[in-house]
């Protein structure tokens, strides 16, 4: 049940805090996102910079990387996925206990960048992994990485908890783990997950 | 530095049948390069590393060339008997004509490794390998054994153009996966169509995503069809 935001202010000025267990579920789920000690090309270095003292990971609750995928929340695929690379991350993703997030970082992470007509960069980790945040750049400043984790932060906290639009693991029909491709003769097999990707329409 | 002459000179002298050639580099550079004999190859190397004034002991850099078949056309002139009708009568005649004759020169494997020699301070020597042809015979003896540096390039060159390096001591593919049959950096590659999704698509690019998109389509027109024939087939049951 929503409160209005005007007489929440109010109260709080008298001293009462009203909440709701969504709003409260909520912040906890976005205040500690601990992301995966997990890099894998140039922009990983950015993201090492993004924790460090100038711009400060911790801030957001999310200076704790986990050197395992099992305790953590958040992967950011820094960097060009090889295709021979593409089925380790799928599985690392696999890994992680839900709630858990992605955000691709780069170029290379979200549709191949500058190698993507090479015979061995994967177009895009979107292909077969849910992506929550896709931040452009080669590489991102780490604003753009402060600011895809904001982002990340506002879509949890609108999402609701039951209903239509609640995150997938309160959701018993969701897809719970993704299939691992299987490097092929020529390609990685199946070349995307058709349940998680489908082609974008070009407008030409 | 000794000339490429000299060292060429210096091979022969010590490997009587070695069959070096030189590769002449028409470019400014002239960075001329030795051919080797395969089946002397080995031995060629042991002499450029040991011998006291060449002492090549560092081989910094090995790659592949991809030689594809060549169709070569020439214009030959041919003498040939034709027969003609003059005033009602056969006869034969001598006619030159001149012919186009069209061959292919069958194409190779290169690998080139680059020499030098830390302790003279020279370098770089060049030096070639080809292969007999493209396809069966890709054989060439390897020279990790004599210069450990190329074991990890050997097996790229392995990897990339399909060069078996007989006598290397771990020839496995190092950046392609095991399962992977083709040689990407092979001029006549294909790559896997994966051009379903080309956003910002030009040239070589725009057509092939064209290309792709026309038989999707096909395949989607063609399963409407099924689609509207089984509807069609329910409904004539009914």
């Amino acid at each position: 049940m929503a409160v209005d935001e005007q007489l929440k202010i109010e109260m709080r000025k008298q001293g009462i805090v009203v909440t709701s267990i969504q709003e409260l579920y909520n912040w906890g789920r976005r205040s500690s996102i601990w992301p995966m000690n997990f890099g894998l090309a140039c922009c990983a270095i950015e993201m090492i910079a993004t924790t460090m003292a100038r711009y400060d990971m911790a801030r957001f609750g999310a200076e704790v990387f986990r050197p395992s995928p099992r305790q953590a929340d958040l992967l950011i695929v820094s960097g060009t996925v090889t295709k021979k690379m593409a089925p380790q991350v799928v599985r690392l993703y696999n890994q992680m206990p839900e709630p858990r997030y992605v955000i691709a970082m780069g170029a290379c992470a979200i549709s191949g960048g500058p190698f993507k007509q090479g015979y061995n960069v994967l177009k895009g980790i979107d292909r077969y992994i849910p992506v929550d945040i896709h931040i452009p750049g080669c590489p991102p400043r780490p604003e753009a990485l402060l600011s895809a984790f904001m982002a990340l932060q506002k879509k949890i906290d609108a999402q609701p908890l039951t209903g239509e639009g609640r995150p997938r693991f309160l959701d018993s029909e969701a897809q719970g783990e993704f299939p691992v491709p299987v490097p092929g003769e020529h390609d990685l097999e199946p070349a995307s997950n058709k349940g998680v990707w489908t082609v974008p329409v070009v407008i030409r | 530095m000794k000339t490429i002459e000299e060292i060429k000179a210096a091979i022969d002298a010590a490997i009587p049948d070695a069959g070096v050639v030189i590769v002449p580099n028409p470019s400014p550079s002239g960075q001329h390069s030795l051919l080797l004999d395969p089946a002397h190859a080995t031995q060629v190397a042991k002499f450029l590393r040991s011998d006291a004034e060449l002492s090549f002991d560092f081989l910094s850099n090995a790659t592949g060339v991809d030689w594809p078949d060549k169709e070569v056309a020439e214009r030959v002139k041919v003498t040939r008997p034709v027969t003609k009708l003059v005033d009602g009568v056969e006869q034969t005649a001598e006619e030159t004509v001149e012919e186009t004759r069209k061959h292919i020169e069958p194409g190779c494997l290169e690998a080139v490794y680059h020499l030098f020699s830390m302790e003279k301070k020279h370098g770089p020597l060049v030096v070639r390998m080809r292969t007999v042809n493209r396809t069966d015979q890709v054989d060439l003896p390897s020279l990790t054994p004599i210069w450990r540096s190329a074991e990890f390039q050997e097996r790229e060159i392995f990897d990339l153009f399909g060069i078996v390096f007989t006598g290397h001591p771990d020839l496995r593919r190092i950046l392609m996966w095991d399962g992977f049959v083709d040689h990407p950096m092979r001029r006549d590659y294909v790559e896997p169509d994966d051009f379903e999704y080309e956003p910002t698509a030009h040239d070589e690019v725009l057509a092939r995503a064209q290309a792709h998109q026309s038989v999707e389509l096909a395949a989607q027109s063609a399963e409407q069809q099924a689609a509207t024939a089984g509807k069609k087939e329910t409904g004539a049951a009914k």
